[in-house]
């Protein structure tokens, strides 16, 4: 039997993956996409509890939250090519101007 | 003219500022309105006190100058016969001493600032006499002082008038310091500065303890201003200042503002036993031991410095002695010998061109007659010679203290000879003998021999006016507590003429006739005579004093201010400082180190609330329902 509690450790478990990614990698494409991952995560949370609880309210937030996260890489892959077109790089550790 | 009382003080202050401000580079017309001035107030006091003469009651008139929840300062005036007294004998020598001045002073480049600098510490006088409260009486005590400094210092470029006047002002605050605590101790005990509200508060009272050292701490202060024993060391070097001002100052009147505060809060002395025998104690030794010391001095200003010394030491006996009249009495007739004999001295000074060393002068009365006489009837006064002024004052003291206190009375006996034993030697050796060939002496002019000859008319009769034979003499207008010694005592008056005489038929063996030669007696008794030359070495005692103990300690306060107190507020700010250098480097720049921060720190939180039992935590974690 596949119990709430698989989708529930999958999503979390997914959640973890792109959290890493996300505080580690050097490339900010690379972080973009983790964060997506993180996003995915949560959606899976979401349609999980929808169809397990029956009711259509998860369904209804997944919806949401693709139509936010398409808007926010759109942002964010805008801002990348505006560093990149001041800084020459994309490499989240050159961005550091608010250093000690 | 009770009424106009308040403008006493206010006139020679408009000279001072009309002085000042306009006419500072007239000579002629500066002078003048001080003198205008100063003779209007003496006017208005000579007015006051026939008023006060016929109907002797006290009058008081008080503003109210501050009011706080718990404090009021009044100012006013309070016009009895001691204050109608002392306005009449501060007025009538500070016109005469400005007259003089316009011929001593005559050849100084700073003429205008003397007469300003004379008509603030005239208004600063008065104005204090005629105080009604200690809060009052202090500040003019303090603008007196101020007054001092400056003409003691009035040729300031000479570095050891700049000196004595700081060591005036200094002494006097030491002094000082210890007054204002005694005032502010009674305006705790009594609520009130009014001298007539603390008297009757005083009765009744039931506090000895706190009123003892109140009573001590306000008696400070005429310690200070009346130069008694120990900080009595100013006087002397006050004589750097020209010698109106020291007749003026330092012999009459703000010396003699000591004496009159101790009369005016007599009831206060008065109710405690221990501080009026202090009292008498101190006034008596200062009057020997300045009397010692006169008899080996060398300059004619010193010589009297010492003497005013002693008389002081006299007037504060006196009423230590438990009789404010006697006190009173011998400070009106000494204003007006003393000041006779500085405008003597003032005159020989300014005829030998500054030369003050009496045994450079000889045989002046051949060219100075007028000073010479004024000169010799003003000691006589001084040394208590019947019917001269000090006698009757001298023998009002002597007689209270054969009364009260044998040994004082034997104290002031001792110094009475040495009085007179001093003041004729200084007569002998200056005004008789050989004269000094090299110097051209003159007599002065008359602006200057005029007030000394009018002096000297008061030295001879002012005493009339407390022999004890009047009916209604000082003794009935000035009174306070209940010690009132009646009749003639004449062994008492048999004996001091004798002593006072005994002591100018010493000096004439000693140093006109030169029987015995003082050079031998000061070889014989080598040891004494330093000691006495040296001042008893006071001075030097203070000095070292200050330099070991005094200085030594505020260089460990410096310490302990610049080490430990800036020490904990720098300390502090360093703390911040560096304890910020070493946390800014959380702050590496980049995202993904924030990030990870807030992660770790949600999820702590997490199980923070997680494992604890709160019902609002479960509520959080369960969505809030």
């Amino acid at each position: 039997m596949v119990t709430l509690n698989h989708y529930l450790l999958l999503a979390a478990a997914l959640f973890c993956i792109g959290l890493f990614g996300a505080l580690s990698k050097r490339n900010a494409i690379a972080v973009l996409m983790s964060i997506e991952l993180m996003l995915n995560a949560v959606n899976i949370n979401l349609v999980a509890f929808s169809h397990f609880l029956a009711d259509t309210a998860g369904q209804v937030f997944a919806i949401f939250v693709i139509a936010v996260a398409a808007a926010e890489v759109a942002v964010g892959l805008a801002l990348i090519i505006t560093i990149y077109r001041d800084r020459r790089s994309v490499e989240v550790d050159d961005f550091d101007l608010l250093k000690w | 003219m009770i009424e106009l009382a308040w403008l006493i003080p206010l006139l020679p202050f408009a000279a001072f500022g009309l002085i000042v401000f306009l006419f500072k580079n007239n000579r002629k017309l500066s002078a003048y309105i001080a003198i205008v001035a100063m003779s209007i107030a003496m006017i208005i006091s000579l007015g006051i006190l026939i008023q006060v003469i016929n109907s002797p009651e006290t009058t008081e008139y008080s503003l109210t100058w501050m009011k706080m929840p718990g404090l009021e300062i009044n100012m006013g005036v309070l016009i009895d016969p001691l204050a109608a007294v002392m306005l009449m004998v501060v007025t009538i020598v500070t016109v005469l001493v400005q007259i003089y001045s316009m011929g001593y002073m005559e050849d100084d480049s700073s003429y205008t600032r003397f007469f300003a600098y004379l008509s603030l510490f005239a208004s600063s006088m008065l104005g204090l006499i005629i105080s009604n409260n200690y809060f009052q009486i202090f500040f003019f005590w303090e603008l007196v002082g101020l007054c001092s400094y400056l003409l003691i210092g009035f040729w300031y470029s000479k570095p050891s008038a700049a000196d004595a006047g700081n060591k005036a002002f200094i002494t006097n605050r030491v002094a000082d310091f210890g007054f204002l605590i005694g005032i502010l101790l009674l305006f705790v005990q009594f609520d009130t500065f009014n001298f007539m509200e603390i008297t009757e508060g005083i009765e009744s009272l039931n506090n000895p303890g706190m009123l003892t050292v109140t009573a001590f701490l306000v008696f400070l202060g005429p310690v200070g201003k009346s130069a008694q024993f120990p900080l009595h060391v100013w006087l002397p070097d006050a004589m750097e200042g020209p010698t109106p001002v020291s007749a003026l100052i330092h012999a009459a009147t703000m010396v003699a503002a000591g004496v009159y505060l101790l009369a005016r809060g007599f009831i206060l002395f008065e109710s405690v036993e221990s501080i009026m025998t202090i009292i008498a104690y101190v006034g008596g030794f200062t009057a020997i031991f300045a009397a010692t010391i006169a008899v080996v001095e060398n300059d004619i200003k010193r010589i009297l410095a010492f003497s005013t010394l002693s008389q002081l030491g006299y007037m504060v006996m006196a009423i230590g002695l438990g009789s404010m009249t006697a006190g009173m009495f011998h400070l009106t007739t000494h204003a007006f010998f003393k000041a006779l004999l500085f405008l003597g001295a003032g005159s020989v000074i300014h005829a030998l061109h500054e030369e003050q060393n009496i045994w450079k002068m000889g045989g002046l009365y051949k060219k100075m007659k007028v000073t010479t006489t004024t000169f010799i009837l003003a000691a006589l006064a001084l040394s208590g010679i019947p019917p001269f002024a000090g006698f009757w004052s001298k023998d009002e003291i002597l007689n209270v203290a054969l009364h009260e206190n044998f040994i004082l009375y034997v104290v002031g006996v001792i110094a009475a000879f040495l009085t007179s034993f001093y003041m004729f030697r200084l007569i002998f050796v200056a005004f008789f003998g050989e004269e000094n060939l090299e110097l051209h002496p003159h007599e002065s002019p008359a602006c200057m021999t005029v007030p000394m000859s009018i002096l000297a008319v008061f030295s001879i009769f002012i005493g009339f006016i407390g022999a004890p034979f009047i009916e209604k003499g000082f003794g009935y207008y000035i009174n306070a507590g209940h010690h009132v010694v009646e009749g003639l005592n004449w062994g008492l008056m048999i004996n001091s003429s004798l002593i006072a005489v005994a002591g100018i038929i010493s000096a004439w063996l000693i140093y006109h006739v030169e029987l015995i030669d003082p050079e031998v007696i000061a070889k014989k008794f080598w040891p004494i005579h330093k000691l006495l030359y040296n001042k008893y070495y006071i001075d030097e005692i203070y000095g070292w004093l200050i330099n070991n103990i005094w200085d030594r300690s505020a260089t460990i306060c410096r310490w302990i201010d610049l080490k430990i107190i800036d020490g904990i507020s720098d300390g502090l700010g360093n703390f911040t400082r560096g304890s910020g250098g070493k946390l800014r480097f959380i702050h590496t720049g980049q995202l993904q180190t924030y990030a990870l921060i807030f992660f770790t720190v949600v999820v702590a939180i997490m199980i923070f609330l997680a494992s604890s039992k709160v019902t609002a935590v479960t509520m959080i974690i369960g969505g809030g329902i």
